[in-house]
């Protein structure tokens, strides 16, 4: 009974903000609309019982995808108002397809059937006594594990690419060679000498400056590259 | 009565809203005698005298301080967007109360005993940095929103080698429960055998929580005060004191991955339990403080190398090697 309205609590949540992250005028709004959604579906799935789900949604998404996504939005200088401008041109358009799709969608699953017993046909049932990030565990890393090991391949592939394409040496930024750095010592550096009372200035009473040597520019490495931003 | 307070709804809300008030009053509280203990450990190691005036030794300087802060006006910015300027410093405290509820303070006292306890600290903690984006944003103030831009990058980039970290413990442990994580460590603390994992994980806690040496994010030279510049009276105190509710719970977490929850050193007196572990976030705490009295604020680039060049690759291979050893030896949980 209380799990029932929780439910219908969390879904209706739900659809409400994933209906205002599109309708929103804010861009700044709609993201934070959609990291709501994305924690109503973490409910509900806490609600099916699947609390590992549950938890790497909010981790994954809430926490690392949805920042970055915040990130570039508060950042990026779009007008989103004029992007929006034609909403009403393309309203028939849009709703024409979406009743269309929902037509379709209501066709099939109204004629759906389950087949007696399918319940006790399922692939991977969760074991009896078993947590289910146990369960999950067991499934991806002995039945699926070429997918699974495939799946994080390509998202490295990804990773990888994403890096190269967006690495390139400013010439213009100045990198600090650390190693260059901390091999720096109290001899190199610091010159210690003892001076004469009154050798420092003029008769006058005027200041005189030593001549400095300018110092020699040191040989950026070629591995130098991508050392953090200029300072 | 013990079946009206399990049996009956109502019993069982009254149970749980009376588990969060001896949890939640005892922390406040903590995080109001953080703030003195933190200006008493500075003012000592810089040969001052800290807050003396108010009560004996200046105890009562913390209450001094809220009822300052609550009689304050609350200032909003003209440009600000009101509703999110309004939620930033509450969402920060809200999160830094809820990931309490599944922390076991004693063998069996925790108010949520959940499978995934863990991953639910983890989850709530990197959730952290929302208050303190949407703040910097919503206040319609460069400095702010510099601030929390250099949060959001931080914070991000922190919690990746913690969770190499958290994957280390998970391996040596076999289950994602709390309680379970420190009962594992009935023979020796975590720390021990994953020494160098503790140093990268509490120095990360660091860096989440936005602590010196990583205070980039208010950073009072250069950005004013940061994401919170825009902020006073209570809206200030919420901010401040969901900062240092999240100190404690770092060092919370920190003493039961690491260093045996609520056991003693060799298992002794184990019935001092909840007392065995308030000492030992004390005494992390009080490293959180020294710390700040020691280093200088990191440079952001610095910042960023030490993130993503050193600790990432460091827990990376870290991890490699402890599951490698644990398969190795045959010491793997419930094999």
């Amino acid at each position: 009974m209380i799990t029932a309205i929780l439910f219908y609590i969390f879904a209706g949540i739900l659809l409400a903000s994933a209906a205002m992250v599109v309708s929103s005028r804010n861009p700044v709004h709609s993201v934070l609309f959609l990291i709501l959604a994305f924690f109503n579906a973490a409910a509900l799935f806490l609600i099916a019982g699947a609390e590992f789900l549950a938890m790497i949604l909010v981790i994954v998404y809430v926490g690392a995808v949805a920042v970055l996504f915040l990130f570039v939005v508060m950042m990026l200088d779009v007008d989103f108002a004029e992007l929006r401008g034609g909403f009403q041109r393309y309203l028939p358009v849009g709703a024409t397809v979406g009743v269309v799709l929902l037509l379709e969608l209501a066709i099939v699953l109204g004629g759906w059937e389950l087949a007696p017993g399918a319940v006790q046909l399922r692939m991977s049932p969760t074991p009896v006594g078993m947590s289910n990030t146990e369960a999950i565990g067991r499934i991806l890393y002995t039945d699926y594990i070429f997918q699974f090991q495939t799946a994080g391949l390509i998202l490295l592939v990804a990773m990888i690419g994403a890096i190269v394409l967006t690495l390139r040496d400013r010439k213009t930024s100045r990198h600090q060679n650390i190693r260059h750095q901390t091999e720096r010592t109290v001899a190199e550096t610091l010159q210690l000498v003892s001076v004469k009372l009154g050798a420092g200035t003029t008769a006058s009473g005027g200041i005189l400056r030593p001549i400095v040597a300018e110092p020699e520019p040191v040989e950026e490495e070629a591995d130098a590259g991508g050392h953090g931003h200029g300072h | 009565m013990y079946d009206f307070f399990y049996n009956t709804n109502i019993g069982l809300v009254i149970l749980t809203v009376a588990e969060a008030l001896a949890l939640l009053v005892p922390l406040l509280i903590g995080v109001a005698y953080l703030t003195y203990a933190e200006r008493k450990v500075l003012a000592a190691m810089q040969m001052r005298k800290g807050p003396n005036v108010v009560g004996p030794f200046g105890l009562f300087q913390p209450f001094a301080d809220a009822i300052k802060m609550v009689t304050k006006e609350t200032i909003i910015p003209s440009g600000a967007n009101r509703v999110l300027f309004l939620l930033a410093p509450m969402l920060t405290f809200m999160l830094a109360m809820l990931a309490w509820a599944v922390v076991p303070v004693n063998d069996g006292w925790v108010s949520a005993d959940i499978n995934v306890g863990i991953l639910y600290l983890f989850a709530i903690s990197s959730l952290g940095v929302y208050g303190i984006i949407i703040a910097g944003w919503a206040s319609n103030s460069k400095y702010a929103f510099l601030g929390a831009m250099r949060s959001a990058a931080q914070m991000v980039s922190y919690e990746v080698s913690m969770g190499f970290v958290l994957v280390t413990v998970m391996l040596c442990v076999g289950s994602l429960n709390l309680s379970d994580i420190v009962r594992a460590q009935q023979h020796m603390w975590f720390c021990i055998p994953l020494f160098p994992m503790f140093i990268i994980f509490f120095i990360s806690a660091l860096a989440e929580t936005n602590r010196s040496p990583f205070d980039l994010p208010e950073g009072e030279s250069e950005i004013v005060a940061g994401f919170f510049v825009e902020y006073s009276s209570m809206s200030f105190g919420l901010f401040f004191l969901g900062e240092y509710a999240n100190m404690i719970l770092m060092s919370g977490m920190t003493a039961i991955l690491f260093l045996g929850g609520w056991m003693g050193p060799f298992g002794l007196w184990p019935q001092l339990g909840v007392l065995w572990f308030i000492l030992k976030i004390c005494a992390l705490l009080f490293v959180f403080l020294w710390v700040r009295a020691t280093f200088p604020r990191y440079r952001y680039d610095q910042l960023m190398r030490l993130g993503w060049k050193v600790f990432l690759p460091f827990s990376l291979i870290w991890l490699v090697l402890t599951a490698g050893a644990l398969m190795a030896f045959g010491w793997l949980p419930n094999a």
